[in-house]
This record gives structure tokens, sequence and C-alpha cells, in this order.
């Protein structure tokens, strides 16, 4: 139950508004339709996460009544309070403020990554902004360019502190922090180190809310294109579940519409020699998580089995509980295992030599970046994936392209590692691979044909989740986390000893991958994330074949080539390792 | 171990079980006493290198990050080794008007030693600091508790000599 407080009376503009006492004016406003524009205020409700740095000072509204100007986000309502929003001191207020902050930016927009997608930018715009009356000494830091997911440039930073806020207080991994005071302070990791030295999962969460270009993903668009030039290399490329539900929107769709047609002919048209499906290698992963699950049921091995298909999540275990590297499942990720079987069971079908093939994915994740570079992922010196593209790199890819999205034709996957079911889709958003796993596991457990596949129970978007799933004699516990802090409780259990699930699913995005580090910007629209997860459920239900281990494909491949699921070879070639990391 | 920097088996470890000690001896929350314990680490290490940091954050179990954050935030925390004397020249609005910057210049050249850097007979630590409350003895400039008030640049010789004097005594 949810207690109303008590409401307050004020006039905004001079409107009158009503609203609960502890609502900021910026809130108030909204309410009434009055716009104010923000920067480093942020608030995603859905998944918890908000930014209350209160110190841009870009929201600044007059108080009448006090003639002063106050921060509208941050400012609570008071009864009878008079506010103005477009008086003659708010306006030039606000201007003032975000000339300073631009007053020491760098202003080099024409050739930055988040030109036209930045919210600095954008309300330079808004706010009419045509000349700069200040003069700041700029920053000169070194741009962190060394990891392979993210790049870091200090001198962009307006200090804002939303990836300050989703690093510590949702993911809970508390690489960025404030250092240094006054001129000086800047938002940094420990020391000034590099990412790569420091604990940071490149689960991207920093880059999805920084609102200028301070954080981005790293370019790897110039590799691929040289790739793709390269008559001697075959280059393949796959496609994450996720990647459908979102890529539109860099092309004016609305959110949640599936465009895989395109996005398949759009990948034909940049040149790939093949164009293979991440959804394959999902409902792969299925049928060896499934295996091995109930593998560690039967004959009593550690429980709970943690899903390891996302890598934030796996750099996150490995630096933060080193000492519960085996509760994860050995699986390696979707793409990962694509990526193996397209240099081997693809490579000795078609009479290629593994090394002259490219493996590009194209993910919604700045984290898979980071892993296709972990040393445990190749086979014989050649890595299983050798470049990663975000969402946005391959938009940016098609328009340099000028390739007209919009207008591109439905094409389809190559057969060999192209087909996928309705459990493969729903990867993408949380509780969906656990919802894969049980339809897969359930069949294998009781042999019977499962008739109901939604489980509804798995789904939802809050930050942990616990159900119950009746498999015949076996009451399989479940728990869902999305987001790294609620991930952190489950573990703290499991560490206590006190966990009582038999199944988690991890992924390190609040909402999954369909909120994932490399996806279009959201810009603080949660509904945006919801209509994904929305899209993604119908691509599910609309498919003919809803279970993993349906895939007639996957079927052929273990006949063919690998054998049996959980397998030698297929130990070999799908399953990893892990290692213990330091805490920084 | 990626960076050496960051390798904190290389501590004293005499004085780390006396760190220890002490952040055991805490009540209640010991990550709300961080400056404490940031201050008895630097009376035992006289500095804060990274790796000790470090040792604190895990101790203590907060992010690195969160320690760095609050050592560069303070003056009073040294992440570098200091010299016995620590010279800070004042750079308040007051001093400043009054040729601080002119006296710091004076002080860098005699000691040898940069802004934040020890001199390399190990003497003197340099550091501008924001005003410290003495504005109407602008310019001014301290040397460890001691206060030197009306500092002209030409001064600094004889007082920079006087610690160098009392060291070759000792
Ligand atoms: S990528 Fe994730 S873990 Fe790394 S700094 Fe950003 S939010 Fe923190
Ligand atoms: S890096 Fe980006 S999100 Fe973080 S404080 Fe700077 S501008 Fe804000
Ligand atoms: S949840 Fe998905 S997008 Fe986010 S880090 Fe994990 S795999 Fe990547
Ligand atoms: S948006 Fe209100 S202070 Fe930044
Ligand atoms: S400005 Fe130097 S003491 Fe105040």
């Amino acid at each position: 139950m949810k207690l109303i407080g008590k409401m307050i009376q004020l006039k905004i503009n001079d409107i009158n508004v009503t609203v609960e006492q502890g609502t900021t004016i910026l809130d108030a406003a909204k309410k009434v339709g009055v716009h104010i524009p923000t920067l480093c205020h942020l608030n995603l409700e859905d998944f918890g996460v908000v930014n209350k740095s209160a110190n841009c000072r870009v929201c600044v509204v007059e108080d009448e009544d006090t003639g002063k100007l106050v921060p509208s986000c941050a400012q609570e309502v008071k009864d009878g309070m008079r506010i103005q929003t477009d008086s003659l001191k708010a306006v030039m207020g606000r201007r003032t403020n975000l000339e300073l902050i631009l007053s020491n930016h760098p202003q080099d927009c024409l050739v930055c990554v988040k030109n036209l997608d930045c919210e600095l930018q954008d309300l330079a715009h808004e706010l009419n902004i045509k000349e700069i009356h200040y003069q700041g000494e700029k920053m000169s830091h070194p741009k962190d360019e060394t990891s392979f997911g993210i790049i870091k440039d200090t001198n962009k930073c307006i200090m804002c502190r939303r990836c300050v806020t989703m690093c510590n207080d949702i993911q809970t991994v508390g690489v960025l922090g404030p250092l240094k005071r006054g001129f000086d302070s800047v938002v940094a990791t420990a020391f000034h180190l590099d990412l790569n030295q420091t604990s940071c999962t490149f689960c991207g969460q920093c880059v999805s809310v920084c609102p200028t270009g301070a954080l981005t993903e790293t370019n790897d668009s110039p590799k691929v294109w040289r790739a793709l030039n390269d008559p001697k290399k075959h280059v393949i490329v796959q496609v994450a579940p996720a990647v459908r539900a979102a890529i539109g929107e860099e092309f004016g769709y609305e959110p949640g519409n599936i465009l895989t047609g395109k996005v398949v002919s759009g990948l034909r048209r940049l040149g790939f020699d093949q164009v293979f499906d991440t959804n394959f290698g999902a409902d792969l992963t299925i049928i060896e998580e499934a295996t091995e699950l109930v593998d560690r049921i039967t004959n009593n091995k550690t429980l709970p089995m943690l899903t390891s298909c996302c890598p934030a999540w796996v750099q996150f275990i490995e630096h933060q509980f080193p000492e519960l590297l085996d509760v994860p499942s050995s699986c390696k990720s979707p793409h990962e295992m694509v990526g193996v079987l397209v240099k081997t069971y693809y490579a000795e079908k078609n009479n290629i030599d593994p090394k002259d093939i490219v493996m590009v994915s194209i993910m919604p994740c700045t984290a898979k970046k980071a892993e296709a570079a972990r040393g445990e992922l190749n086979k014989d010196g050649l890595a299983d994936v050798d470049h990663v593209l975000t969402t946005r790199e391959l938009a940016r890819m098609f328009m340099e392209a000028s390739i007209d999205f919009r207008k591109l034709p439905d094409d389809e996957f190559d057969d060999l590692l192209g087909e996928s079911t309705g459990a493969a889709a729903i990867f993408g958003t949380t509780g969906g691979v656990i919802e894969a796993a049980t339809r897969t596991a359930y069949e294998m457990i009781t042999g019977k044909e499962l008739k109901e596949v939604n489980f509804k129970q798995l789904r939802g978007i809050e930050g942990i989740r616990e159900a119950k799933v009746q498999i015949g004699d076996l009451e399989l516990n479940i728990g869902i986390a999305h987001g790294l802090g609620n991930a952190r409780k489950l573990l703290e259990d499991i560490r206590d000893g006190k966990s009582k699930f038999h199944a988690i699913e991890i992924m390190a995005c609040p909402g999954g991958c369909i909120g994932g580090g490399g996806q279009p910007y959201h810009h603080g629209h949660t509904e945006v994330l919801l209509k994904r997860q929305i899209a993604l459920y119908n691509l599910d239900e609309s498919m003919p074949k809803r279970k993993s281990h349906e895939n007639e494909m996957l079927i052929k491949l273990y006949d063919e080539y690998l054998g049996t699921p959980g397998g030698h070879l297929s130990h070999q070639l799908l399953h990893t390792t892990y290692s213990p990391k330091e805490r920084i | 171990m990626r960076n050496k920097i960051l390798d904190t088996s290389t501590l004293d470890k005499e004085l780390l079980a006396k760190l220890d000690a002490f952040i055991d001896s805490l009540e209640g929350d010991k990550q709300e006493h961080l400056i404490h314990v940031l201050h008895k680490a630097q009376e035992l290490f006289g500095y804060l290198p990274q790796n000790l940091q470090l040792y604190i954050a895990r101790k203590l179990d907060l992010p690195g990050v969160r320690v760095n954050g609050v050592v560069s935030f303070y003056s009073f925390f040294n992440e570098k080794p200091v010299g016995k004397y620590t010279i800070s020249v004042c750079m308040g609005t007051a001093c400043f008007v009054k040729g601080a910057d002119k006296v710091l210049e004076r002080v860098i050249e005699l000691t040898g030693a940069n802004k934040n850097e020890i001199s390399k007979d190990g003497l003197f630590t340099i550091k501008d600091v924001r005003c410290i409350g003495a504005c109407g003895l602008a310019p001014v400039m301290t040397i460890n508790d001691k206060v030197y008030g009306k500092v002209k640049p030409g001064d600094v010789d004889e007082i920079i000599r006087h610690y160098r004097s009392i060291e070759n005594e000792s």
C-alpha cells in the first residue's frame, strides 16, 4: 500500500497545481505540461535509477516570492509557492549556467561520436545559445582508449555524475567516482587508472546515461570496413536478439519494432559474405545449459547454477566474488558459440581456412567487445569472434554507406547457423534466458511434451524476482536478477549458504540486453525499454517453434558434428573457464 | 598483478599490523571512519601511496575510487612522500593579489621541487593552498606549523637557508 502524503498547492506560471508533499518543482511542472530543461537529472523510475546530484543548475526557475533561482529538479514544492519557469530571470539564469558548462567544453561536436545524439548539444540548441560569453580553461586529461569496450574522454565530462550513480548505486561496481575538488575536480577511476586496470565490467551502463561524449563505446567499425574491403577475407556477421528490437529507433521508428529482415538485407548490402543469427547460438546455449543444469541437479553437483551469457556479469563475479567461480554455468555466451562454430563447423563444411574468416558480432552490448578479447575464448590461437559492433555502430555504418534503412527489403538469415526458435528471441530481456531454459529442461527431465510454454511468473521488470516451476516431481526454484546491484544480493546469499535456488538468471543491464550499453540511447525514457521487451515476447509468440531443442539446424549440428549435448566436442568448443580477478 | 603501484604486498608488514589494529578497534560502521583511518595511515606511513589506499579500501569494503576521492579532496592528505618541512604558499585571493605567485615561484626555484612534490634532498614539500584565514598578513606562507606573513619573494632565500642550516647542524 502506498501512503498518500499531504497535498501541497502551488502555482507554476500562474497555473494552479496540487501535488503530494515531497514532489519536486520539476515533477509538479510536468504534471501541468510545463517543460523545464534539465541536464544532470536522470530518473529511470521503473528501474530504481535516480541521479540527484543537482549540480548543473540548468533547470533553475524563479521563486516569485523570494526572487531567487532554485534548481527545480531538487527543490521540493511548498504550500503557496509561486514559480515562474519563463521569467526573464529564469531564462537568463539557465542560459548563464549552460554557457558556463560550455565554456570549458572542447566543442568539437562535428567529429564527436555523440553528434546529433548529445543532450548537451540539444540543450545548447534549445536554450538558443549562439555565443559563449565566458572563456574557461579547457581540461587536458588524456583520453583512455586502452580498453576493448569503452572510451573515456574526460575533457567532455560535465560532472553530472550520472555515471557515478549507475556504476556505484545500481551496478555496485564502484569504478567511477569524483576525485579532487574545485576547478581540478573530475569524475574518474581510482588513481586515474585505465578502465581495463580496474574491475570495470564494461556493462556500458555509464555510457548509456552519459549525456555527452565523455563515455562512449570503442569504435570498431574501421576494422570491420577494412575486413570487408579485403578480398582475401571471408567476413561473416551475426546479430543478437535485442538488436532487432531497437535498431529501428536510430532511423525514426517507434521503439518496439522488430526489424530483423531489414537488418539482414542491410548487412548483405554492406558486403558480408554470410549473415548468421546469434539466436541460433541462443538455442544452442539453452541445450548446453539445460543439460548442465539437469546434470548438476541429478548428480548433486554445485547449485544454484547461474546463467553465463552476460559477459559483464561474468566479469563482475570474477572481480567481486572470486570464491564463487564454480556457480556460473561453463557455457560460452551465444555469440561466442556461433563464432567458434563458424571457424570450425562452417569452415570445414565449406573448405575455408579459418584464418581467412573474420567473425563480426552485432551486439546491444559494450561488454561483448571486451569479452571477445578474452584469452579463454579462442581455438588454436584464433579468436572465436574478431570484432564486436554495437547496435549504434551498425546504424552508423548503414548511414555511412548511405543505405536507406527504411527502404530495405526483408531478407532471411543464411541457413547453416540461421534458424531459431521463440525461446531464443526472448534472450534479449530479463527473464528470457531462464524461461527458455525451463522449456527445454522440462522436456529433458520429464520426457513429456510441455503444453504451456509461457512461464509468465518469470517475466516482468522487478530487479529481483523468484518463481517456482513444477517439473515432474521436482519443484524448481528459480531466481532472476538484472542490474549488478541486484545480482550482488543473490550472490551474497549464495556465499553465505542461504540461497534456495536451483538456477539463477543474471543480466548486468537493467531490463537485460534490451537496455544494453550499446543500444540506441533511451535518454532517460524507460518506456523505450519496456516497448522493446514487449516486442521480444511478441516475437516469441509469433514463432512456429518455441522450444530451443526443436531447432532443426541445431539437431543437425549435433548429429553431423558435435555429438551429444555436453559431450566431448561440445565441451571443447562451447564451454569456457573463469579466473579470479582483483577488485580495484 | 597488472600494475605494480597497486601491489599491496610491498607495504610494510609491521605498520600494516598497527593500522589493522587501529581499524579493528573502531566501533560501529567502519566505513564511516574512513577519514580517521586515513589520518592514522598517514601518521604511520608518512603519506598515502596508491597501494595503501587500495589496502584501506578493501579492508573497509569500499571502492578504491571512493578512498581516492576522499584522499584527493583534502589537501592534508599526501599521495606522495612528503619532506620534513611542508611549505604551503597561500593562493587565496588576498594573497594572490599581493604577489603570492612570485613567492611560490621563488620557493620552487630555491628548493628545486615543483608543486605537490618533494625536493631531492627530502627536506621540503611544496604546496599551494587556499585561503588560510590570515588575509591581513597577505601574502602568507607556512612551514609546518610556523606562519610567515607579508612575505616578499626576496625573503624566501633567508627562510629556506634557515631550515637548511638547522638540518646541517643536526
Ligand atoms: S562499464 Fe559498467 S562497471 Fe564499467 S565503469 Fe561503466 S558502469 Fe561501471
Ligand atoms: S562522464 Fe558523462 S555521465 Fe559521467 S559525470 Fe561526466 S558527463 Fe556525467
Ligand atoms: S545484459 Fe546483455 S547487454 Fe548488458 S552487459 Fe549483459 S550481455 Fe551485455
Ligand atoms: S538538472 Fe537540476 S541541477 Fe541539473
Ligand atoms: S588569501 Fe591568503 S590567507 Fe586569506
